[in-house]
């Protein structure tokens, strides 16, 4: 199982658009996964046409005072380093969203009156798209930590019987604690930005990010146009391969608006995908 | 204070764009907060000139003191992140695992265990010729706690335009709908949705307008790229019509967006009719809630 993970520090750069026309046009040739991590909003199922789906309920805990065995000694309240447990003058005062489920307040309870009790945070469901498989992950809404269903969707991954020699997995935007446990994991990075100052400055911090985890990477230019230097000049001055540029085409946008699989309306962006999905094999040989 | 704070779901519908251009019609009257720490833009339109900086720490981070340390493991058995590493007879931290809840700390018995403040970024202050000032911030490469920074961002724009006497701030949020946007929302005094016509971004409006929708807060929606699908465009209509949601103007697909983005200016300053006039619009009626 080899998993890639694409990612970008900006928002919108491209990254569904290309893990799911890698996934699908790769999978004609190669045993391939798709897997969406972007927990907050998972876009990718909305390109494919998956059959049945097999959903599990993911759970995470968080104390819930048990009234009759509390003596309001406050430990709980002294063990939360996140305020999520404070103790009043007459009850315990539990904020589930502050939460980390550590287990500190409940397990350290002299009177075991903190119980941990599961709660659903997300749903993984996996299907398939004729040869692709897929599956997502995907955060309720109102739940505000998305690393702990991250977590559980590559323990997921690994779990699985059947598994597939590719994983491309569609990353979180940003650079911040989802998006760094959804790569972690990852055996190559592909780094999706645009010839704009913000395409820039964004991907400069997923690169620095990127290296401290010290996975390889690669680069791919989306919208790219007659003048690319801005992030070109960037990669060949870092030592990062440019593995393909995707051309600016509202072609290209106007059939990912519409839920298409761009590669098979679109000839150069069939050929772009193509040089990345033969860089991707390569990787492997 | 009247706090407008700009968010979109999807990624690169153009709150940045949107927010530029909203405070070079606020002008002097409004401070400008950045809130996408993980990956802020808007000082690249605002070009502000620093006029502080503040570390920021927030949360803290296991540190195992190797000489103290008798390696009983009770630090690994209790740890719910796989933080603890144990090889050659030694325990170590995983610090980009740990999530600082000191549990290990709690329990080691030979008090190795203590637990250090982490930097999570950097804050900057700054003027700006476009509005009144400016607050940013830059989260440090792995750090985690990106909401806490989001609101010391927001509450420093509130002491700035305090101390100034003005009355609005325009915040650009992050994407998603977890603890940043949650954090940008907390306090919000109007929401303005930034949305564009594509299966995509539809799905992740409504994720967001579900979100707001638990926090109560009054929104409007602007459609950018509007003819890029005129049949999702409308469904967006619809369905804002539905939520309750207003919807403020729509935006053409355009190329001054990423013009304006390489000139590193509002897109107002291309002066383009159609998309100025559509900005007043959404400005007036904001004002006017």
């Amino acid at each position: 199982m080899f998993k890639i993970a694409i990612a970008s520090g900006k928002g919108g750069t491209g990254k569904t658009t290309l893990s799911v026309n890698l996934a699908a046009m790769l999978s004609d040739s190669e045993s391939v996964r798709l897997c969406d991590m972007d927990v907050e909003e998972p876009d990718s199922g909305l390109f494919l046409n998956v059959d049945q789906k097999e959903k599990t309920v993911i759970q995470r805990f968080t104390p819930q005072w048990d009234e009759d065995k509390c003596t309001l000694c406050g430990k709980c309240q002294e063990n939360c380093n996140f305020n999520a447990v404070i103790r009043l003058a007459d009850q315990i005062m539990i904020f589930p969203e502050l939460c980390h489920s550590c287990y500190a307040c409940s397990e350290l309870c002299p009177k075991n009156a903190l119980p941990m009790i599961p709660s659903p945070m997300g749903v993984i469901s996996s299907s398939r798209h004729e040869q692709l498989r897929f599956t997502e992950a995907r955060l309720n809404v109102g739940v505000e930590q998305a690393v702990p269903l991250i977590t559980q969707t590559h323990q997921y991954l690994n779990n699985l019987n059947e598994k597939a020699k590719f994983v491309i997995i569609d990353s979180p935007p940003g650079t911040s604690c989802p998006m760094i446990h959804t790569i972690k994991e990852a055996d190559f990075v592909i780094l999706v930005t645009e010839p704009t100052p913000f395409g820039l400055h964004d991907l400069q911090l997923a690169v620095e990010t990127v290296r401290q985890l010290g996975i390889p990477m690669g680069v791919v230019i989306n919208r790219g146009d007659d003048n690319n230097t801005l992030i070109t000049d960037f990669c060949t001055a870092n030592s990062i391969d440019v593995m393909a540029i995707i051309k600016n085409d509202r072609s290209v946008a106007a059939h990912y608006a519409a839920g298409d699989l761009v590669y098979k309306h679109v000839s150069t962006f069939r050929e772009s995908v193509e040089t990345i999905a033969g860089r991707i094999q390569n990787l492997l040989q | 204070m009247k706090e407008i704070v700009i968010i979109s779901g999807k990624g690169g519908t153009g709150k940045t764009s949107v927010a530029s251009a909203l405070a070079s019609l606020a002008g002097k009257k409004a401070i400008v907060a950045d809130c996408d720490v993980d990956a802020s833009n808007l000082h690249l339109i605002m070009h502000p000139k620093i006029t502080s900086r503040e570390e920021f720490y927030s949360g803290t981070l296991a540190e195992i003191d190797e000489k103290a340390c008798i390696a009983c493991g009770l630090c690994q058995n209790v740890c719910r992140f796989n933080a603890v590493e144990y090889s050659n007879n030694l325990y170590a931290i995983d610090e980009l695992n740990c999530e600082g809840c000191g549990y290990c700390s709690k329990v080691c018995p030979s008090g190795a265990i203590t637990m250090k403040p982490q930097k999570s970024g950097d804050v900057f202050h700054g003027d700006t010729e476009i509005a009144d000032g400016m607050v940013y911030a830059k989260l440090g490469i792995g750090a985690e706690n990106s909401g806490k920074l989001v609101a010391k961002v927001k509450k420093d724009a509130m002491l700035m335009a305090e101390k100034k006497g003005r009355n609005i701030i325009l915040v650009d949020g992050s994407p998603g709908i977890g603890c940043p946007v949650v954090s940008s929302l907390s306090g919000a005094s109007y929401v303005v949705i930034v949305t564009e016509p594509s299966v995509s971004g539809f799905h992740d409006l409504t994720r967001v307008i579900e979100l707001i929708q638990k926090f109560r807060l009054s929104a409007g929606c602007i459609i950018n790229k509007r003819d890029l699908n005129e049949e999702i465009s409308q469904k967006i209509k619809d369905y804002l019509i539905g939520e309750g949601v207003q919807h403020l103007a729509d935006l053409p697909y355009h190329n001054s967006f990423s013009k304006a983005i390489k000139e590193g200016v509002p897109v107002t300053t291309l002066e383009v009719k159609e998309i100025n006039d559509a900005l007043c619009t959404v400005w007036s009626k904001i004002n006017n809630q």
